[in-house]
C-alpha cells in the first residue's frame, strides 16, 4: 500500500512554502515521528515528521522547491504494514462562514429572548412587611438554603463576622460551616472553587464583598461560568450565583465605586441582575439560586438599609428577564436599574408637578433585557431618557438606545438621551464625587430636553 | 525553610526511597499491556492529528500530547469511577485516557457536528459527564482553580472520590494555582495536583521561568506535600498516583505531583520548536520514550512478544482510522447550532 505525504500546514493559514531540505532519500525505511523533511515559511521553519512507517519508493518534490502548495503529494512511501493508511488526498477544508441570513442581527439574537411569564399574582389581602434589602437578601438565601442542601454560600467575611455589609447574618448560625464559609482573601481562587463546584452538581452563591474585587475574578466569570455549556455542546452546566454589591459606594474613591452593569451584559451565557427594592431583591435572588445557569446578580451598598414592603407568602419567586413599570406615564419613557430607580420615581414626581406624565420601567435584568416592555412604552410616549450610574461610553443606556433606535425609530419624537456618571473614575472629594454621579435633577433635565420643554 | 516546607520535602524523599527501594514494581502483564495499548493509542490519535491538521481539516490551536503518553496513563489507572479528571488544553490524550470515544475526540478537531462539543469547543473544549471530564480549559491555569472546585463537592458531599488536576510547568506560576493551594490544605480537600512539567511553557524552558524549577516543592508555603515522579516510566507514574490517591481518599487533604516528562513536537502545530535542539530532542525519545520503555520491559521479562505488539498496532490503527474517516465524514454543525447550549 503506497501512502503519499502531503505537504503541511505550519499555520491556518498557510498556503504554501517552500521544502528547504529532505532528510531521507528513495530506498531509507521511514519510522513514525521520524523526521523527513525541513519545510519554511516567511513565518517559520519546520520539520516534517513521518506518520507512518514505510520505505521511502518515490521523492515528488526537490529540496529547495519553493511555492509548494499545502496538500501537495511530496513523498510516496510504500511497503507500510497495517490497515491502508486513511489520509489519502486531502479533503478541502469546511467552509467557515455562517449562512448569509445570520450575518445581519438587526434585532437582537434570541439568546436573549425568552418566554416570560409575568410577576405571580399576590392573593388579595396579603400581608406586606417592611424589610430592608439587606435582610430580603438574607430571607432569600436562608430559603433556597433549607429548600437544598445543594446550595451554600462562600466568600470572604460572609460567616464569623456576619457578612462585610451583613447580608448573611445569622446564616453561619442556622447551617454551620459547611455551608456558610469564610474564604480567604482570594477572589480569582474562591470564583474559580465555586464555578469547579457548580460544574460538579452544586449550587454555590459566591458573594464578592464588592464587585470591584471581582475583576480578580472575571476570568472565571466569563471564560469559565459563562462559556462553558456552549463549549461542551449542551454538557455541562454552571449554576452559579455572584452577588455583591455594585456601583458607587460613598467617598472611596475610584477603585471602590464602579458600576459593572454594562460589563457583565455583555456576556451571552450570564444571566445579570440588578434589582431595586426588597420584594424584588428576594424574589429575584431565589430565582437566580434555582437558575440552572450562572447568574450575576448586582446589590448597591447604599440602598442596603432601605426598607420596602415584602409578601409575606411562603415562596416569593420572581421572572428573570421580566422588567416592572414602577410608574405608568404617558409624556416620556424612562428606563433605569438598581439605585437609578429610586431617582427616576423622584425625577417623575417632580415632572409631575409640571405637568409631564413620565412612564418609569425598572430593568431588574439586564441580561435578558426585557426589550419589549421598553419598545411598547416608547411607541406610546414617543420618548426615551435612560438613567444609569455607571459610565455613558458603551453603557446600558447606549444598548437601550441603540435597541429603541432599530425597533420603534418611526416611533421616536427626539433622539433618546441617556443620563450617566460623568466620564472619570470616581472621585473622592465630596462635591466632586456628586458631580461625577447622575442625580435626580439631571433626570429631570433630560426629560425637558427630549421633550423640547425648557 | 520553615517546618512545613521541610515536611514536604521529606514527604518526597520518601516518596523516592519508596520508589527507588521497592526495585521494581509489580509486573503484571495485562496491566501493563492496557497501559501500552492505551499509550499507543494517544501516540497514534496524535500523530493522526497532527496530519489532518496538515490537511487543514483540523484548524487553529491544536496542542499534540505525543511523548506524555505515560503521565496520564499510570495516573488514570489510579483512579476509580466516579473521581473526576480536569486539564488544560493539551488535553486529546486525558480524555482518550478517560475512556472518552475517539470518534467524538477527533470529530470535535476538525469541528463536525459528530465532535463531543458538538464541533463548538475545538481541540481545547471537551467534556464528558459520563467520565467526569471537566475539560479541556484554554486559560493558563484556570483549570487548577476549578479543579479544587471539584474536589471541594466531593468534600461537600462527603463522599470518598477525588479530583485530579492536571497542568503544566507554565500554569504552575499563575497565581490562582497558590490560592487553590491554599484553599485545598485548608479545607483538606481530596485534590491531586499534577504538574506535567515538559520543561518547557511554550517556548520558555522552565530554567527561564521559575526561580524554583523543583515544582514537586511548591506546596511548601502551604504544607502541602509533593513528590518527583518519573513521568516517562508509567509503573512509577501509577505507584505514585496511588500513593496521592490513597492519601486523598483517606482525607489526608492534597498532593503535589511532579512528572518530568517531555513533549516531542511544538507547544501548538505552528510551534518548530527552535528553542531547543535536534539533539536534545532525539536524545528523549530514543532513550527515555514511555512506550519504548515498556515495550523493552515487556519483551525482557518474557511477557510479550514481538508478535503481541504487532497486533496491537495494528487494532490501535484500526481505531485511529477509523475516527479519522468518521471526523472527516461527519457533517458540519448545523446552522441552527449557532444559537443553542448558550442558556440551559
Amino acid at each position: 500500500m503506497a501512502i503519499e505525504v502531503l505537504m503541511p500546514a505550519l499555520s491556518p493559514t498557510m498556503e504554501e512554502g517552500t521544502l528547504s531540505k529532505w532528510l531521507v532519500k528513495v530506498g531509507d525505511a521511514v519510522k513514525s515521528g521520524q523526521i523527513i523533511a525541513e519545510i519554511e515559511t516567511d513565518k517559520a521553519n519546520m520539520d516534517v515528521e513521518a506518520v507512518d512507517e514505510g520505505v521511502v519508493s518515490q521523492i515528488l518534490v526537490p529540496a529547495g522547491a519553493v511555492g509548494v502548495r499545502v496538500n501537495t503529494p511530496i513523498l510516496v512511501l510504500s511497503g507500510a504494514g497495517g490497515p491502508p493508511a486513511s489520509a489519502g488526498k486531502a479533503m478541502p477544508a469546511p467552509a467557515a462562514s455562517p449562512p448569509a441570513e445570520m450575518r445581519v442581527a438587526p434585532v437582537p439574537a434570541p439568546a436573549s429572548r425568552m418566554v416570560l411569564s409575568a410577576d405571580p399574582e399576590l392573593p388579595a389581602g396579603v400581608e406586606m412587611v417592611a424589610t430592608t434589602i439587606r435582610d430580603a437578601l438574607r430571607d432569600a438565601m436562608a430559603e433556597e438554603m433549607r429548600r437544598d442542601p445543594d446550595v451554600f454560600l462562600m466568600g470572604e467575611e460572609v460567616a464569623q463576622y456576619q457578612g462585610a455589609y451583613k447580608v448573611s447574618r445569622s446564616l453561619l448560625e442556622e447551617f454551620g460551616p459547611d455551608r456558610v464559609i469564610d474564604t480567604p482573601i482570594t477572589e480569582h481562587g474562591f470564583a474559580g472553587l465555586g464555578v469547579g463546584a457548580a460544574m460538579n452538581g452544586l449550587r454555590p452563591i459566591v458573594e464578592f464583598m464588592t464587585w470591584n474585587f471581582a475583576m480578580q475574578a472575571i476570568d472565571h466569570i466569563i471564560n469559565s461560568a459563562g462559556k462553558t455549556l456552549y463549549m461542551s455542546g449542551g454538557a455541562i452546566t454552571c449554576p452559579i450565583v455572584f452577588r455583591g454589591p455594585n456601583g458607587a459606594a460613598s467617598r472611596v474613591g475610584a477603585q471602590h465605586s464602579q458600576d459593572y452593569s454594562a460589563w457583565y451584559m455583555q456576556v451571552p451565557g450570564l444571566k445579570v441582575i440588578a434589582p431595586y427594592d426588597a420584594a424584588d431583591a428576594k424574589g429575584l435572588l431565589k430565582a437566580a439560586i434555582r437558575d440552572s445557569n450562572p447568574v450575576v446578580f448586582l446589590e448597591h451598598e447604599l440602598l442596603y438599609g432601605e426598607a420596602h414592603p415584602v409578601p409575606a407568602v411562603a415562596d416569593w419567586v420572581l421572572p428573570i428577564g421580566k422588567a416592572k413599570i414602577r410608574r405608568p406615564g404617558t409624556d416620556v419613557t424612562i428606563t433605569a436599574h438598581s439605585r437609578m430607580v429610586g431617582f427616576a420615581l423622584k425625577a417623575a414626581d417632580q415632572l409631575a408637578q409640571q405637568g409631564i406624565s413620565a412612564e418609569v420601567i425598572d430593568l431588574r435584568t439586564l441580561r435578558p433585557l426585557d426589550i419589549d416592555t421598553i419598545v411598547e412604552s416608547v411607541r406610546k410616549t414617543n420618548c426615551l431618557v435612560s438613567a444609569e450610574e455607571g459610565w455613558r461610553h458603551a453603557g446600558v443606556g447606549a444598548e437601550i438606545a441603540a435597541l429603541v433606535t432599530e425597533l420603534a425609530f418611526d416611533h421616536l419624537d427626539a433622539p433618546p438621551l441617556r443620563v450617566t456618571q460623568a466620564d472619570c473614575p470616581m472621585p473622592y472629594a465630596a462635591n466632586l464625587e456628586v458631580l461625577s454621579l447622575p442625580q435626580v435633577a439631571d433626570i429631570v433635565a433630560a426629560v425637558k430636553a427630549v421633550l423640547y420643554r425648557s | 525553610m520553615n517546618d512545613k516546607a521541610q515536611g514536604a520535602d521529606r514527604a518526597s524523599e520518601r516518596g523516592k526511597a519508596k520508589r527507588n527501594g521497592a526495585a521494581v514494581p509489580a509486573m503484571d502483564r495485562e496491566e501493563l499491556l492496557g497501559f501500552y495499548r492505551q499509550m499507543l493509542l494517544i501516540r497514534r490519535f496524535e500523530e493522526r492529528a497532527g496530519q489532518l491538521y496538515g490537511m487543514g481539516l483540523i484548524a487553529g490551536f491544536c496542542h499534540l500530547y505525543i511523548g506524555q503518553e505515560a503521565v496520564v496513563v499510570g495516573l488514570q489507572s489510579a483512579l476509580k469511577p466516579g473521581d473526576q479528571v480536569i486539564t488544560g488544553y493539551r488535553d486529546h490524550g486525558h480524555m482518550l485516557a478517560c475512556g472518552m470515544d475517539p470518534r467524538g475526540v477527533m470529530a470535535e478537531l476538525t469541528g463536525r457536528a459528530g465532535g463531543l462539543s458538538k464541533g463548538k469547543g475545538g481541540s481545547m473544549h471537551m467534556f464528558s459527564r459520563e467520565q467526569n471530564f471537566f475539560g479541556g480549559h484554554g486559560i493558563v491555569g484556570a483549570q487548577v482553580s476549578l479543579g479544587t472546585g471539584l474536589a471541594f463537592a466531593n468534600r461537600y458531599r462527603k463522599n470518598d472520590h477525588v479530583a485530579m488536576i492536571y497542568f503544566g510547568d507554565g500554569a504552575a506560576n499563575q497565581g490562582q494555582v497558590y490560592e487553590s493551594f491554599n484553599m485545598a490544605m485548608l479545607w483538606k480537600l481530596p485534590a491531586i495536583y499534577v504538574i506535567e512539567n515538559n520543561q518547557y511553557a511554550m517556548g520558555t524552558s522552565v530554567e527561564r521561568s521559575s526561580s524554583e524549577t523543583h515544582f514537586y516543592r511548591r506546596g511548601s508555603s502551604f504544607g502541602i506535600p509533593g513528590e518527583e515522579v518519573d513521568g516517562m516510566d508509567v509503573r512509577a507514574v501509577r505507584d505514585a498516583g496511588t500513593r496521592a490517591v490513597a492519601r486523598a481518599r483517606a482525607g489526608e487533604g492534597p498532593m503535589i505531583l511532579e512528572l518530568k516528562t517531555y513533549r516531542y513536537r511544538g507547544h501548538s502545530m505552528s510551534d518548530p520548536a527552535k528553542y531547543r535542539s535536534r539533539e536534545e530532542v532525539d536524545q528523549m525519545r530514543e532513550t527515555r520514550d514511555p512506550i519504548t520503555q515498556l515495550e523493552n520491559i515487556l519483551l525482557s521479562a518474557g511477557l510479550a512478544t514481538e508478535d503481541d505488539f504487532k497486533g496491537i498496532d495494528r487494532e490501535i490503527r484500526a481505531i485511529v482510522a477509523d475516527s479519522a474517516d468518521f471526523a472527516r465524514e461527519s457533517p458540519e454543525p448545523d446552522p441552527s447550532e449557532l444559537m443553542t447550549d448558550i442558556y440551559s
